[in-house]
């Protein structure tokens, strides 16, 4: 048990990092794969036997690339093995200097344009983040027949296509940054709202998208949603211990502890949306990590600048102008002003049947009752969003805001 | 790596094309296959006559049969093609995105079959 508990950890922390090695030596995305699993098999047998490695991660990584080079030469292809072979693996493995990192590159080809939107998507966070087909499947909400046969698509199609494993040339990163922004702010919500395990956060992915991020905006220092990007994660990963009670229950924004707030996560973040917004270049990771700073930098609920919010809101709705981000803007207003001008707008938004089956549409709808003190009219709005929720956190945070009942609210 | 670049476009735009405008057609695709050939990438290509040639042999339980025209009536056709051999997708796509005299259609970029 404490074995496979042990292999699990590595895998979980290192494996992403160790399979983008194994892909640009096998330069298959396959091979790695198979490599990969190899070695965890040969771990459960060498480990009790030898003992656990000093570092379980070279281990693995040395032994999967020494499995792929063997692969490689039983196939002839030894005669264009890469270079960097002389190379002792274990010290290629310490390096984390540099741009040219692994993991940037396995970013590019999984975000290259000659795959399609969801191939990418999805290619990325399997090999990136590491999910499983089940957990992408979920993610977007298909069948994992589905999922399953794009991956397959998509590696057939880099192996047989030849994509290259290489960060594009510089004058083909501004065309290619924003599927890369997409898809790192992807993983980062994989990690931050598991949609497999909805009240459990995935730390790991959450530092690994902003990792990436931030060897991105290294790469492109001059890319402002880049840097937008960067400020959101940072500012919204600042909240994430207060998001979750110790029991595990989620807490909404309005009854978090400020204190727990990571107050150096929120300096950063905020220093980089100031520098970027003076720029006076916005878009919508731009709008949506100034949104974030205002709350960050409220000390309690109270103080919260309701009229910027709902201001930027309305800004962001001309980049982005979805039903969601519609009901966001609403909501914002409906602080900044009053409940019944947020109501209205929604009700607007209810006629255009876009988030019929959407929970967080009559849970703001409750919510705004609430504060009217139109008790009867939230608690149905409340039973509403219970029935459409799917998020068994939510759901239970739902459930428990109908059972507070008529507790008056401080506004 | 050997990729056919195949360029679609419609036809009709060509064939009414003033003179002197194909003349500048020719001598870009003249320059084209030149730099090509340069870089080394060069393996042969085509211009194709319009379909208005093209003869299809349809096979049924393995008779063939003979119909006039192309193999299917589309908005752009296969005007011509390149081979060219380069290290990989990104470079042929490269050579692709330089391919001369396209205002409109497409060049549809595909590896060859190396009969692994």
């Amino acid at each position: 048990m404490w074995l496979t508990r042990i292999v699990e950890d590595v895998v979980r922390n290192d494996g992403a990092r160790v399979l983008a090695g194994l892909i640009r030596l096998a330069g298959d995305f396959e091979t790695a794969e198979d490599a990969l699993q190899e070695s965890y098999a040969r771990a459960l047998v060498a480990w009790p036997r030898d003992g656990i490695p000093d570092k379980p991660a070279a281990w693995l990584n040395t032994v999967s690339r020494r499995i792929v080079l063997d692969r490689l030469r039983r196939e002839k292809r030894s005669t264009e093995l890469p270079e960097d072979l002389a190379i002792p693996p274990e010290e290629l493995f310490e390096d984390e200097s540099g741009i040219e990192d692994d993991r940037l590159r396995l970013l590019f080809t999984c975000c290259h344009p000659a795959l399609s939107p969801e191939a990418r998507r999805g290619l990325a966070l399997r090999t990136l983040g590491g999910l499983s087909t089940r957990e992408i499947a979920r993610a977007f909400v298909e069948p994992e027949a589905t999922t399953a046969q794009r991956l397959v698509r998509a590696k057939r199609k880099i192996r047989e296509a030849r994509i290259p494993y290489e960060v594009p040339s510089h004058e083909k990163l501004p065309e290619r940054v924003a599927t890369v922004l997409s898809v790192l702010y992807l993983i980062f919500n994989e990690g931050y709202a598991s949609t497999d395990a909805p009240s459990l956060l995935r730390p790991d992915l959450v530092v690994e998208a902003i990792r990436l991020a931030r060897l991105t905006l290294e790469l492109l220092p001059n890319e402002v949603e880049a840097k937008g990007l960067l400020a959101l994660m940072l500012l919204t990963d600042s909240r994430r211990v207060a998001r979750m009670s110790t029991d595990g229950e989620m807490v909404s924004l309005e009854e978090q502890d400020r204190g727990l707030w990571n107050r150096t996560l929120i300096d950063e973040g905020v220093r980089l949306i100031d520098e970027v917004l003076a720029l006076r270049n916005p878009g919508p990771y731009q709008i949506q990590a100034a949104i974030a700073a205002l709350h960050a930098q409220a000390t309690t609920p109270a103080e919260t600048d309701w009229r910027q919010i709902a201001a930027l809101y309305e800004t962001l709705l001309r980049w982005t102008p979805t039903p969601i981000v519609e009901l966001n803007a609403a909501v914002a207003l409906g602080m900044a002003t009053s409940p019944d001008r947020a109501l209205e707008w929604i009700a607007r938004i209810e006629q255009s049947d876009a988030l019929s089956r959407y929970h967080l549409l009559p849970a703001s709808k409750a919510d705004l009752l609430r504060r009217l003190g139109r008790w009867e009219e939230a608690a149905a709005c409340y039973r509403e969003a219970i029935a459409l929720a799917t998020n068994p956190a939510e759901r239970r945070y739902l459930e428990k805001r109908l059972a507070t009942g008529e507790t008056p609210h401080p506004r | 790596m050997k990729y056919i670049l195949l360029i679609y476009g419609d036809e009709s735009r060509w064939e009414t094309m003033p003179a002197e405008d194909k003349q500048r057609a020719y001598e870009a695709h003249g320059a084209y296959a030149e730099a090509l050939q340069s870089a080394g990438a060069m393996r042969g290509g085509y211009e194709l006559k319009p379909i208005s040639t093209a003869t299809t042999l349809r096979f049924t339980d393995g008779r063939p049969a003979t119909l006039d025209g192309p193999f299917a009536e589309t908005k752009e056709q296969l005007g011509g093609y390149y081979v060219i051999e380069v290290e990989n997708l990104e470079q042929a796509l490269d050579w692709a995105a330089k391919m001369p005299g396209m205002d409109s259609g497409s060049v549809e970029v595909r590896p060859l079959g190396m009969g692994e």
